[in-house]
Protein backbone atom coordinates (compact mmCIF):
# COMPACT_ATOMS: atom_id res chain seq x y z
CA UNK A 1 0.00 0.00 0.00
CA UNK A 2 3.05 2.13 0.71
CA UNK A 3 4.64 1.56 -2.54
CA UNK A 4 1.38 2.13 -4.16
CA UNK A 5 1.12 5.69 -2.40
CA UNK A 6 4.47 6.15 -3.80
CA UNK A 7 3.64 5.53 -7.15
CA UNK A 8 0.88 7.61 -7.06
CA UNK A 9 2.60 10.92 -5.85
CA UNK A 10 5.81 10.32 -8.21
CA UNK A 11 3.47 9.90 -11.51
CA UNK A 12 0.78 12.79 -10.06
CA UNK A 13 4.19 14.94 -9.85
CA UNK A 14 5.30 13.77 -13.22
CA UNK A 15 2.58 14.66 -14.73
CA UNK A 16 2.04 17.81 -13.71
CA UNK A 17 4.91 18.22 -14.48
CA UNK A 18 5.55 17.10 -17.99
CA UNK A 19 2.00 18.81 -19.07
CA UNK A 20 4.19 22.51 -17.97
CA UNK A 21 6.83 21.52 -19.73
CA UNK A 22 5.02 20.23 -22.93
CA UNK A 23 3.49 23.87 -23.16
CA UNK A 24 6.59 25.43 -22.74
CA UNK A 25 7.52 23.46 -25.85
CA UNK A 26 4.73 23.96 -27.72
CA UNK A 27 4.77 27.81 -27.40
CA UNK A 28 8.60 27.34 -28.26
CA UNK A 29 8.03 24.79 -31.36
CA UNK A 30 4.80 27.84 -32.21
CA UNK A 31 7.41 30.37 -32.74
CA UNK A 32 9.70 28.35 -34.85
CA UNK A 33 7.10 26.78 -37.44
CA UNK A 34 5.20 30.15 -38.84
CA UNK A 35 3.45 28.14 -41.35
CA UNK A 36 0.52 27.66 -39.18
CA UNK A 37 -0.81 30.93 -39.41
CA UNK A 38 -3.56 32.79 -37.66
CA UNK A 39 -4.77 33.95 -41.08
CA UNK A 40 -4.95 30.67 -42.73
CA UNK A 41 -7.48 29.64 -40.33
CA UNK A 42 -9.63 33.07 -41.27
CA UNK A 43 -10.45 32.28 -44.63
CA UNK A 44 -12.56 29.24 -45.08
CA UNK A 45 -12.60 28.34 -49.33
CA UNK A 46 -13.34 25.16 -50.91
CA UNK A 47 -9.38 24.51 -51.51
CA UNK A 48 -8.34 25.53 -47.97
CA UNK A 49 -10.98 23.59 -46.57
CA UNK A 50 -9.91 20.55 -48.20
CA UNK A 51 -6.41 21.50 -46.93
CA UNK A 52 -7.81 20.88 -43.64
CA UNK A 53 -9.40 17.97 -44.23
CA UNK A 54 -6.11 15.95 -45.50
CA UNK A 55 -5.16 16.44 -41.93
CA UNK A 56 -1.85 17.21 -42.55
CA UNK A 57 -1.54 14.77 -45.63
CA UNK A 58 -1.98 17.92 -48.24
CA UNK A 59 1.14 16.80 -49.84
CA UNK A 60 -0.31 13.65 -51.27
CA UNK A 61 -3.50 14.75 -51.40
CA UNK A 62 -1.82 17.87 -53.81
CA UNK A 63 0.22 15.03 -56.38
CA UNK A 64 -3.25 13.39 -56.70
CA UNK A 65 -4.95 17.16 -57.53
CA UNK A 66 -2.59 17.90 -59.84
CA UNK A 67 -2.43 14.00 -61.21
CA UNK A 68 -6.45 14.89 -61.79
CA UNK A 69 -5.40 18.06 -63.33
CA UNK A 70 -3.21 16.56 -65.66
CA UNK A 71 -5.83 13.83 -66.67
CA UNK A 72 -8.36 16.38 -67.14
CA UNK A 73 -6.29 18.56 -69.73
CA UNK A 74 -4.77 15.94 -71.80
CA UNK A 75 -8.73 14.47 -72.15
CA UNK A 76 -9.50 17.82 -72.97
CA UNK A 77 -7.19 18.63 -75.00
CA UNK A 78 -7.07 14.96 -76.64
CA UNK A 79 -11.13 15.94 -77.61
CA UNK A 80 -10.60 19.17 -79.11
CA UNK A 81 -12.50 20.61 -76.43
CA UNK A 82 -12.24 24.74 -76.40
CA UNK A 83 -13.58 25.12 -72.51
CA UNK A 84 -11.37 24.43 -69.52
CA UNK A 85 -13.84 25.39 -66.87
CA UNK A 86 -12.01 22.79 -64.13
CA UNK A 87 -8.65 23.66 -65.04
CA UNK A 88 -8.44 26.34 -62.69
CA UNK A 89 -10.25 25.33 -59.86
CA UNK A 90 -8.63 22.13 -60.05
CA UNK A 91 -4.86 23.88 -60.32
CA UNK A 92 -6.18 26.05 -57.27
CA UNK A 93 -6.74 23.12 -55.08
CA UNK A 94 -3.55 21.40 -55.98
CA UNK A 95 -1.17 24.59 -55.57
CA UNK A 96 -2.91 25.41 -52.05
CA UNK A 97 -2.75 22.22 -51.16
CA UNK A 98 1.54 21.68 -52.05
CA UNK A 99 2.18 25.75 -52.86
CA UNK A 100 5.50 24.49 -53.76
CA UNK A 101 4.84 22.02 -56.00
CA UNK A 102 6.67 23.91 -59.26
CA UNK A 103 5.51 21.42 -61.87
CA UNK A 104 1.67 22.64 -61.16
CA UNK A 105 2.81 26.32 -61.61
CA UNK A 106 5.47 25.48 -64.49
CA UNK A 107 3.10 23.28 -66.48
CA UNK A 108 -0.20 24.57 -64.89
CA UNK A 109 0.89 28.06 -66.64
CA UNK A 110 1.49 26.43 -69.42
CA UNK A 111 -2.10 24.82 -69.95
CA UNK A 112 -4.12 27.62 -69.21
CA UNK A 113 -2.49 30.52 -70.90
CA UNK A 114 -2.34 29.06 -74.78
CA UNK A 115 -5.62 29.65 -76.83
CA UNK A 116 -7.49 27.00 -77.69
CA UNK A 117 -7.02 24.20 -79.06
CA UNK A 118 -3.87 24.65 -77.41
CA UNK A 119 -4.87 25.27 -73.92
CA UNK A 120 -7.45 27.07 -72.23
CA UNK A 121 -7.04 30.14 -73.30
CA UNK A 122 -7.37 32.31 -69.78
CA UNK A 123 -3.57 33.65 -69.44
CA UNK A 124 -4.70 36.14 -66.80
CA UNK A 125 -5.26 32.91 -64.57
CA UNK A 126 -2.29 31.20 -65.45
CA UNK A 127 -0.44 34.42 -64.49
CA UNK A 128 -2.61 34.84 -61.06
CA UNK A 129 -1.38 31.19 -60.80
CA UNK A 130 2.70 31.99 -61.30
CA UNK A 131 2.13 34.65 -59.01
CA UNK A 132 0.80 32.43 -56.19
CA UNK A 133 3.48 30.70 -57.01
CA UNK A 134 6.16 33.05 -57.15
CA UNK A 135 4.42 34.29 -53.24
CA UNK A 136 5.67 30.73 -52.12
CA UNK A 137 9.25 30.37 -54.08
CA UNK A 138 10.66 33.24 -54.13
CA UNK A 139 13.82 31.79 -54.83
CA UNK A 140 12.57 29.79 -58.17
CA UNK A 141 13.67 31.50 -61.30
CA UNK A 142 11.93 29.08 -63.40
CA UNK A 143 8.20 30.85 -62.29
CA UNK A 144 9.73 34.14 -63.34
CA UNK A 145 10.68 32.70 -66.47
CA UNK A 146 7.24 31.30 -67.03
CA UNK A 147 5.75 34.67 -66.06
CA UNK A 148 7.61 36.41 -68.60
CA UNK A 149 6.84 33.98 -71.35
CA UNK A 150 3.19 33.89 -70.81
CA UNK A 151 3.65 38.34 -70.77
CA UNK A 152 5.33 37.72 -74.12
CA UNK A 153 3.79 35.14 -75.74
CA UNK A 154 -0.04 35.69 -74.60
CA UNK A 155 -0.35 39.01 -74.18
CA UNK A 156 2.41 40.84 -75.99
CA UNK A 157 3.11 43.26 -72.58
CA UNK A 158 7.16 43.55 -73.27
CA UNK A 159 7.33 45.94 -69.94
CA UNK A 160 5.62 43.32 -67.45
CA UNK A 161 7.82 40.12 -69.42
CA UNK A 162 11.24 42.82 -69.18
CA UNK A 163 10.27 42.87 -65.64
CA UNK A 164 9.81 38.87 -64.91
CA UNK A 165 13.04 37.82 -66.60
CA UNK A 166 15.05 40.63 -64.85
CA UNK A 167 13.48 39.31 -61.73
CA UNK A 168 13.92 35.65 -62.45
CA UNK A 169 17.28 36.62 -63.43
CA UNK A 170 18.41 38.17 -60.39
CA UNK A 171 17.58 35.24 -58.57
CA UNK A 172 21.16 33.06 -57.81
CA UNK A 173 21.68 30.34 -59.78
CA UNK A 174 19.24 31.24 -62.91
CA UNK A 175 19.59 30.63 -66.26
CA UNK A 176 22.11 33.53 -67.41
CA UNK A 177 19.87 34.30 -70.88
CA UNK A 178 17.10 35.57 -68.27
CA UNK A 179 18.91 38.84 -67.76
CA UNK A 180 19.28 38.97 -72.03
CA UNK A 181 15.71 38.23 -72.37
CA UNK A 182 14.80 40.90 -70.25
CA UNK A 183 16.99 43.21 -71.92
CA UNK A 184 15.62 42.15 -75.21
CA UNK A 185 12.25 42.91 -73.71
CA UNK A 186 12.79 46.43 -72.36
CA UNK A 187 14.31 47.59 -75.79
CA UNK A 188 10.85 46.17 -77.45
CA UNK A 189 9.02 47.80 -75.04
CA UNK A 190 11.33 51.24 -76.25
CA UNK A 191 12.26 52.28 -72.76
CA UNK A 192 15.70 52.76 -73.31
CA UNK A 193 16.66 53.17 -69.57
CA UNK A 194 15.21 50.91 -68.81
CA UNK A 195 17.18 48.39 -71.48
CA UNK A 196 20.38 50.14 -70.62
CA UNK A 197 20.17 49.29 -67.10
CA UNK A 198 19.18 45.56 -67.65
CA UNK A 199 21.92 45.33 -70.08
CA UNK A 200 24.24 46.91 -67.51
CA UNK A 201 23.18 44.88 -64.90
CA UNK A 202 24.02 41.39 -67.72
CA UNK A 203 27.36 42.80 -68.34
CA UNK A 204 28.28 43.56 -65.23
CA UNK A 205 27.60 39.76 -63.58
CA UNK A 206 27.78 37.34 -65.96
CA UNK A 207 31.20 35.07 -66.63
CA UNK A 208 30.16 33.86 -69.53
CA UNK A 209 32.21 35.69 -72.02
CA UNK A 210 29.83 35.64 -74.96
CA UNK A 211 26.69 36.71 -73.25
CA UNK A 212 29.34 39.63 -72.11
CA UNK A 213 29.81 40.50 -75.16
CA UNK A 214 26.75 40.63 -76.31
CA UNK A 215 25.53 42.92 -73.46
CA UNK A 216 27.83 45.52 -74.38
CA UNK A 217 27.21 45.32 -78.33
CA UNK A 218 23.46 46.00 -77.42
CA UNK A 219 24.71 49.09 -75.01
CA UNK A 220 26.65 50.27 -77.95
CA UNK A 221 23.62 50.41 -79.70
CA UNK A 222 22.08 51.67 -76.99
CA UNK A 223 24.33 54.55 -76.64
CA UNK A 224 24.54 55.21 -80.54
CA UNK A 225 20.86 55.47 -81.14
CA UNK A 226 20.63 57.88 -78.11
CA UNK A 227 23.56 60.02 -79.28
CA UNK A 228 21.88 60.80 -82.97
CA UNK A 229 18.17 61.06 -81.27
CA UNK A 230 20.12 63.73 -79.65
CA UNK A 231 22.82 64.58 -82.77
CA UNK A 232 19.41 65.41 -85.29
CA UNK A 233 17.74 67.30 -82.54
CA UNK A 234 20.99 69.88 -82.67
CA UNK A 235 20.77 69.85 -86.35
CA UNK A 236 17.25 70.61 -85.92
CA UNK A 237 18.06 73.47 -83.71
CA UNK A 238 20.63 74.55 -85.60
CA UNK A 239 18.23 74.79 -89.07
CA UNK A 240 15.87 76.93 -86.96
CA UNK A 241 17.93 79.45 -86.19
CA UNK A 242 20.40 79.85 -89.04
CA UNK A 243 17.73 78.99 -91.58
CA UNK A 244 20.00 76.04 -93.47
CA UNK A 245 21.48 72.74 -92.65
CA UNK A 246 24.74 72.55 -91.40
CA UNK A 247 27.61 71.17 -93.91
CA UNK A 248 29.60 69.35 -91.03
CA UNK A 249 29.19 69.14 -87.11
CA UNK A 250 32.33 71.73 -87.15
CA UNK A 251 29.45 74.51 -87.98
CA UNK A 252 27.39 73.10 -84.94
CA UNK A 253 30.37 74.01 -82.97
CA UNK A 254 30.97 77.06 -84.01
CA UNK A 255 27.73 77.77 -83.25
CA UNK A 256 27.88 76.67 -79.82
CA UNK A 257 25.18 73.65 -80.13
CA UNK A 258 27.81 71.25 -79.48
CA UNK A 259 31.18 71.23 -77.47
CA UNK A 260 33.11 68.70 -80.02
CA UNK A 261 33.12 66.25 -83.15
CA UNK A 262 30.65 63.78 -82.00
CA UNK A 263 31.68 60.22 -81.64
CA UNK A 264 30.30 57.32 -81.60
CA UNK A 265 30.64 54.91 -79.01
CA UNK A 266 33.54 52.83 -80.78
CA UNK A 267 35.47 56.38 -81.08
CA UNK A 268 34.48 56.36 -84.73
CA UNK A 269 33.12 60.26 -85.82
CA UNK A 270 29.65 60.34 -86.41
CA UNK A 271 28.70 61.35 -90.21
CA UNK A 272 26.24 64.33 -91.48
CA UNK A 273 24.93 63.54 -94.26
CA UNK A 274 24.07 66.58 -96.30
CA UNK A 275 19.68 66.08 -95.44
CA UNK A 276 20.67 67.02 -92.12
CA UNK A 277 20.76 62.98 -91.09
CA UNK A 278 23.38 61.23 -88.84
CA UNK A 279 24.97 57.72 -89.54
CA UNK A 280 27.86 55.87 -88.24
CA UNK A 281 30.31 55.18 -90.26
CA UNK A 282 30.82 51.18 -89.76
CA UNK A 283 27.31 50.16 -88.84
CA UNK A 284 28.07 46.68 -89.46
CA UNK A 285 29.79 47.13 -85.50
CA UNK A 286 26.31 48.11 -84.25
CA UNK A 287 24.26 45.03 -85.17
CA UNK A 288 21.21 45.78 -82.72
CA UNK A 289 21.35 49.66 -83.56
CA UNK A 290 17.87 51.23 -84.94
CA UNK A 291 19.29 54.89 -86.14
CA UNK A 292 21.70 56.11 -88.20
CA UNK A 293 21.77 53.25 -90.77
CA UNK A 294 22.39 54.27 -94.10
CA UNK A 295 19.27 54.26 -96.93
CA UNK A 296 18.74 50.66 -97.88
CA UNK A 297 21.82 49.49 -95.75
CA UNK A 298 21.36 45.30 -95.43
CA UNK A 299 22.80 44.09 -92.33
CA UNK A 300 25.07 41.20 -92.23
CA UNK A 301 23.50 37.40 -92.12
CA UNK A 302 25.57 36.93 -88.73
CA UNK A 303 25.59 39.72 -86.67
CA UNK A 304 29.32 41.29 -86.00
CA UNK A 305 29.43 41.16 -82.01
CA UNK A 306 32.80 42.83 -81.15
CA UNK A 307 35.03 41.56 -78.06
CA UNK A 308 34.38 43.86 -75.53
CA UNK A 309 37.50 45.91 -73.73
CA UNK B 1 15.78 -1.30 -17.62
CA UNK B 2 14.17 -2.96 -15.01
CA UNK B 3 14.09 -6.41 -15.95
CA UNK B 4 10.17 -7.02 -14.88
CA UNK B 5 9.79 -4.31 -17.34
CA UNK B 6 11.76 -6.14 -20.08
CA UNK B 7 10.31 -8.86 -20.03
CA UNK B 8 6.48 -7.50 -19.92
CA UNK B 9 7.83 -5.84 -22.69
CA UNK B 10 9.59 -8.72 -24.87
CA UNK B 11 5.92 -10.43 -24.00
CA UNK B 12 4.19 -7.45 -25.42
CA UNK B 13 6.15 -8.04 -28.93
CA UNK B 14 6.01 -11.76 -29.44
CA UNK B 15 2.68 -11.03 -29.08
CA UNK B 16 2.11 -8.66 -31.45
CA UNK B 17 4.23 -10.72 -33.65
CA UNK B 18 2.08 -13.76 -33.29
CA UNK B 19 -1.39 -11.29 -33.53
CA UNK B 20 0.22 -11.34 -37.34
CA UNK B 21 0.76 -7.25 -36.60
CA UNK B 22 3.35 -7.21 -39.40
CA UNK B 23 1.48 -8.71 -41.93
CA UNK B 24 0.88 -5.05 -42.37
CA UNK B 25 3.82 -5.04 -44.35
CA UNK B 26 2.92 -6.95 -47.21
CA UNK B 27 0.02 -4.56 -47.83
CA UNK B 28 2.29 -1.82 -47.51
CA UNK B 29 5.16 -3.88 -50.04
CA UNK B 30 2.24 -4.23 -52.75
CA UNK B 31 1.16 -0.77 -52.32
CA UNK B 32 4.60 0.54 -52.73
CA UNK B 33 5.64 -1.43 -55.44
CA UNK B 34 2.33 -0.22 -57.74
CA UNK B 35 2.96 3.51 -57.35
CA UNK B 36 6.38 3.09 -58.18
CA UNK B 37 5.53 1.23 -61.12
CA UNK B 38 2.23 3.23 -61.67
CA UNK B 39 2.72 6.53 -60.84
CA UNK B 40 5.19 7.39 -63.96
CA UNK B 41 2.81 6.97 -66.16
CA UNK B 42 -0.41 8.50 -65.35
CA UNK B 43 1.17 11.65 -64.27
CA UNK B 44 4.25 14.43 -64.90
CA UNK B 45 7.11 14.69 -63.22
CA UNK B 46 6.12 13.59 -59.48
CA UNK B 47 7.19 10.26 -59.44
CA UNK B 48 9.45 11.32 -56.59
CA UNK B 49 7.16 12.66 -54.97
CA UNK B 50 4.66 10.48 -55.21
CA UNK B 51 6.37 7.72 -53.35
CA UNK B 52 7.76 9.99 -50.99
CA UNK B 53 4.33 11.74 -50.11
CA UNK B 54 2.36 8.40 -50.63
CA UNK B 55 5.25 5.93 -48.60
CA UNK B 56 5.58 8.12 -45.64
CA UNK B 57 1.82 8.59 -45.22
CA UNK B 58 1.47 4.81 -45.82
CA UNK B 59 3.81 4.73 -42.71
CA UNK B 60 2.09 6.87 -40.53
CA UNK B 61 -1.14 5.66 -41.33
CA UNK B 62 -0.03 2.37 -40.84
CA UNK B 63 1.23 2.77 -37.06
CA UNK B 64 -1.10 5.06 -36.18
CA UNK B 65 -4.01 2.14 -36.85
CA UNK B 66 -1.43 -0.39 -35.32
CA UNK B 67 -1.03 1.56 -32.65
CA UNK B 68 -4.83 2.34 -31.56
CA UNK B 69 -5.77 -1.23 -32.23
CA UNK B 70 -3.01 -3.10 -30.17
CA UNK B 71 -2.81 -0.53 -27.69
CA UNK B 72 -6.17 -0.39 -26.32
CA UNK B 73 -6.35 -3.98 -26.20
CA UNK B 74 -3.52 -4.11 -23.82
CA UNK B 75 -4.42 -4.21 -20.74
CA UNK B 76 -8.29 -5.51 -21.57
CA UNK B 77 -7.14 -7.89 -23.29
CA UNK B 78 -5.07 -9.53 -19.94
CA UNK B 79 -8.52 -8.66 -18.00
CA UNK B 80 -10.35 -10.69 -19.83
CA UNK B 81 -8.08 -13.39 -20.13
CA UNK B 82 -7.54 -13.18 -16.18
CA UNK B 83 -3.78 -12.93 -17.36
CA UNK B 84 -3.49 -9.85 -15.50
CA UNK B 85 -3.95 -11.45 -12.28
CA UNK B 86 -1.23 -14.12 -12.83
CA UNK B 87 0.89 -11.20 -13.58
CA UNK B 88 0.06 -8.98 -10.65
CA UNK B 89 0.50 -11.76 -8.32
CA UNK B 90 3.89 -12.16 -8.62
CA UNK B 91 6.48 -9.51 -7.57
CA UNK B 92 5.24 -7.24 -10.77
CA UNK B 93 4.37 -3.43 -9.55
CA UNK B 94 0.83 -2.04 -11.39
CA UNK B 95 3.54 0.62 -13.00
CA UNK B 96 6.15 -1.92 -14.31
CA UNK B 97 2.80 -3.57 -16.07
CA UNK B 98 2.13 -0.68 -17.75
CA UNK B 99 5.37 0.69 -18.66
CA UNK B 100 6.12 -2.76 -20.30
CA UNK B 101 3.48 -3.13 -22.17
CA UNK B 102 3.97 0.21 -23.72
CA UNK B 103 7.72 -0.23 -24.48
CA UNK B 104 6.73 -3.56 -26.31
CA UNK B 105 4.37 -1.92 -28.41
CA UNK B 106 6.50 1.06 -29.14
CA UNK B 107 9.08 -2.00 -29.88
CA UNK B 108 6.68 -3.69 -32.09
CA UNK B 109 6.23 -0.25 -34.18
CA UNK B 110 9.81 0.73 -34.46
CA UNK B 111 10.84 -2.80 -36.15
CA UNK B 112 7.41 -1.91 -38.18
CA UNK B 113 8.59 1.05 -39.25
CA UNK B 114 12.08 0.03 -39.86
CA UNK B 115 10.81 -2.62 -42.83
CA UNK B 116 8.42 -0.06 -44.43
CA UNK B 117 11.28 2.54 -44.35
CA UNK B 118 13.09 -0.13 -46.38
CA UNK B 119 10.08 -0.54 -48.94
CA UNK B 120 10.14 3.35 -49.09
CA UNK B 121 13.90 3.92 -49.86
CA UNK B 122 13.26 0.71 -52.49
CA UNK B 123 10.86 2.31 -53.99
CA UNK B 124 12.61 5.76 -53.99
CA UNK B 125 15.20 4.04 -55.71
CA UNK B 126 13.59 2.37 -58.19
CA UNK B 127 11.93 5.76 -59.71
CA UNK B 128 14.92 7.94 -58.95
CA UNK B 129 17.51 5.70 -59.73
CA UNK B 130 20.08 7.00 -57.40
CA UNK B 131 20.19 8.58 -53.95
CA UNK B 132 20.82 12.18 -53.30
CA UNK B 133 22.03 14.26 -50.28
CA UNK B 134 18.02 15.40 -49.17
CA UNK B 135 16.99 11.82 -49.06
CA UNK B 136 18.69 12.09 -45.06
CA UNK B 137 15.66 14.75 -44.23
CA UNK B 138 13.50 11.38 -45.09
CA UNK B 139 15.43 9.65 -41.63
CA UNK B 140 14.17 12.98 -40.14
CA UNK B 141 10.30 12.46 -41.37
CA UNK B 142 10.48 8.47 -39.83
CA UNK B 143 11.96 9.98 -36.75
CA UNK B 144 8.95 12.27 -36.31
CA UNK B 145 6.32 9.54 -37.27
CA UNK B 146 7.88 6.80 -34.52
CA UNK B 147 7.71 9.93 -32.04
CA UNK B 148 3.96 10.06 -33.34
CA UNK B 149 3.45 6.92 -32.49
CA UNK B 150 4.83 6.93 -29.00
CA UNK B 151 2.39 9.44 -28.24
CA UNK B 152 -0.60 7.61 -29.45
CA UNK B 153 0.51 4.52 -27.70
CA UNK B 154 0.60 6.08 -24.63
CA UNK B 155 -2.76 7.65 -25.55
CA UNK B 156 -4.05 4.29 -25.87
CA UNK B 157 -3.05 2.65 -23.01
CA UNK B 158 -4.67 5.88 -21.04
CA UNK B 159 -7.89 4.94 -22.43
CA UNK B 160 -7.67 1.60 -22.22
CA UNK B 161 -6.93 2.12 -18.70
CA UNK B 162 -10.00 3.12 -17.66
CA UNK B 163 -12.62 2.80 -20.74
CA UNK B 164 -13.66 0.02 -22.93
CA UNK B 165 -11.94 -0.96 -26.08
CA UNK B 166 -13.98 0.45 -28.42
CA UNK B 167 -14.79 3.75 -26.23
CA UNK B 168 -10.41 3.67 -25.71
CA UNK B 169 -10.19 3.22 -29.89
CA UNK B 170 -12.42 6.26 -30.41
CA UNK B 171 -10.99 8.44 -28.26
CA UNK B 172 -7.55 7.60 -29.28
CA UNK B 173 -8.23 8.26 -32.81
CA UNK B 174 -10.36 11.45 -32.08
CA UNK B 175 -7.11 12.63 -30.72
CA UNK B 176 -5.08 11.88 -33.23
CA UNK B 177 -7.96 13.85 -35.66
CA UNK B 178 -7.97 16.77 -33.35
CA UNK B 179 -4.05 16.67 -32.61
CA UNK B 180 -3.46 16.82 -36.36
CA UNK B 181 -5.20 20.44 -36.09
CA UNK B 182 -3.19 20.98 -32.92
CA UNK B 183 -1.80 24.47 -34.56
CA UNK B 184 -5.20 25.38 -36.06
CA UNK B 185 -6.70 24.75 -32.41
CA UNK B 186 -4.54 27.41 -30.94
CA UNK B 187 -5.09 29.65 -33.83
CA UNK B 188 -8.71 29.88 -32.75
CA UNK B 189 -7.90 30.00 -29.38
CA UNK B 190 -6.36 32.83 -29.98
CA UNK B 191 -9.55 34.73 -31.62
CA UNK B 192 -12.16 34.19 -28.42
CA UNK B 193 -12.00 36.68 -25.50
CA UNK B 194 -12.88 36.33 -21.86
CA UNK B 195 -12.73 33.21 -19.84
CA UNK B 196 -13.75 31.01 -23.14
CA UNK B 197 -10.19 31.93 -24.22
CA UNK B 198 -8.43 30.67 -21.38
CA UNK B 199 -10.16 27.39 -21.75
CA UNK B 200 -10.17 27.29 -25.39
CA UNK B 201 -6.38 27.59 -24.85
CA UNK B 202 -5.73 25.24 -22.23
CA UNK B 203 -7.37 22.90 -24.11
CA UNK B 204 -5.68 23.65 -27.49
CA UNK B 205 -2.25 23.00 -25.37
CA UNK B 206 -3.57 19.91 -24.25
CA UNK B 207 -4.21 17.59 -27.35
CA UNK B 208 -1.12 16.06 -28.43
CA UNK B 209 0.48 18.44 -30.99
CA UNK B 210 0.89 16.25 -34.26
CA UNK B 211 0.69 19.12 -36.47
CA UNK B 212 4.61 20.32 -35.57
CA UNK B 213 5.78 15.84 -36.19
CA UNK B 214 4.19 16.13 -39.49
CA UNK B 215 7.10 17.18 -41.79
CA UNK B 216 6.09 14.53 -44.95
CA UNK B 217 5.01 17.44 -47.10
CA UNK B 218 8.25 19.43 -47.14
CA UNK B 219 10.89 16.81 -46.76
CA UNK B 220 9.52 15.63 -50.47
CA UNK B 221 10.07 18.78 -51.56
CA UNK B 222 13.73 17.89 -50.58
CA UNK B 223 13.61 20.54 -47.79
CA UNK B 224 15.84 20.34 -44.48
CA UNK B 225 14.06 19.58 -41.16
CA UNK B 226 16.10 21.80 -38.34
CA UNK B 227 18.10 20.49 -35.82
CA UNK B 228 16.32 22.45 -33.63
CA UNK B 229 12.80 20.85 -34.23
CA UNK B 230 14.57 17.79 -34.40
CA UNK B 231 15.33 18.81 -30.62
CA UNK B 232 12.20 20.07 -29.45
CA UNK B 233 9.67 17.49 -31.08
CA UNK B 234 11.90 15.00 -29.80
CA UNK B 235 11.84 16.51 -25.94
CA UNK B 236 7.76 17.21 -26.84
CA UNK B 237 7.11 13.82 -27.61
CA UNK B 238 8.85 12.26 -24.72
CA UNK B 239 7.48 14.88 -22.48
CA UNK B 240 4.11 14.15 -23.80
CA UNK B 241 4.56 10.42 -23.57
CA UNK B 242 5.72 10.34 -20.37
CA UNK B 243 2.42 12.53 -19.12
CA UNK B 244 -0.05 10.11 -20.62
CA UNK B 245 1.87 6.99 -19.25
CA UNK B 246 2.13 8.77 -15.79
CA UNK B 247 -2.23 9.17 -16.34
CA UNK B 248 -2.44 5.58 -17.14
CA UNK B 249 -0.12 4.70 -14.14
CA UNK B 250 -2.09 6.74 -12.00
CA UNK B 251 -5.84 5.42 -13.07
CA UNK B 252 -4.35 1.77 -13.13
CA UNK B 253 -3.12 1.97 -9.81
CA UNK B 254 -6.20 2.98 -8.57
CA UNK B 255 -7.99 0.45 -10.60
CA UNK B 256 -9.94 -2.55 -8.48
CA UNK B 257 -9.47 -5.44 -10.33
CA UNK B 258 -11.19 -7.63 -8.51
Amino acid sequence: MKSSRQTTIVAGVLLVACMAASVILLFKIDKMRTGATLEEVLYVSSPKALKRMSMGYDGLLADIYWTRAVQYFGGRHHAGAKDYNLLGPLLEITTTLDPKLIVAYQYGGNFLAPEPPNGAGMPQAAIELIHYGIQHNPDDWHLFYQLGFIYYMELKDYPRAAEAFARGGGIPGAHPWLKLLAAQMAERSQNIQTARMMWATTFETTNDKAIKYNAAAHLRALQADQDITGLEAAVGRYQQVTGHLPTSFGDLVSAGVLRGTPVDPLGNPYKLTRDGRVELRSPDDFPFVTKGLPPGYVPPEAPKVLPTD
Amino acid sequence: MNSRIGLIASNTFREAVRDRVLYNLIAFALLMSGASILVGQISIDIERLVVVNLGLTAVSLFGIVIAIFIGIGLVSKEIDRRTLYTVLSRPVRRWEFIVGKFVGLAGTLIVNTFFMAIGVFGALLYVSHHSQASDRWLFAALYFIVLQFLIITSLALLFSSFSSPLMSAVFAFSLFVVGSFAEDLRGFAGLTTGAVRWLATGAAYLVPNFSALNVITSVAHEQPVSGQLIAYNTAYALIYTTMALCGAVLIFERRNLK
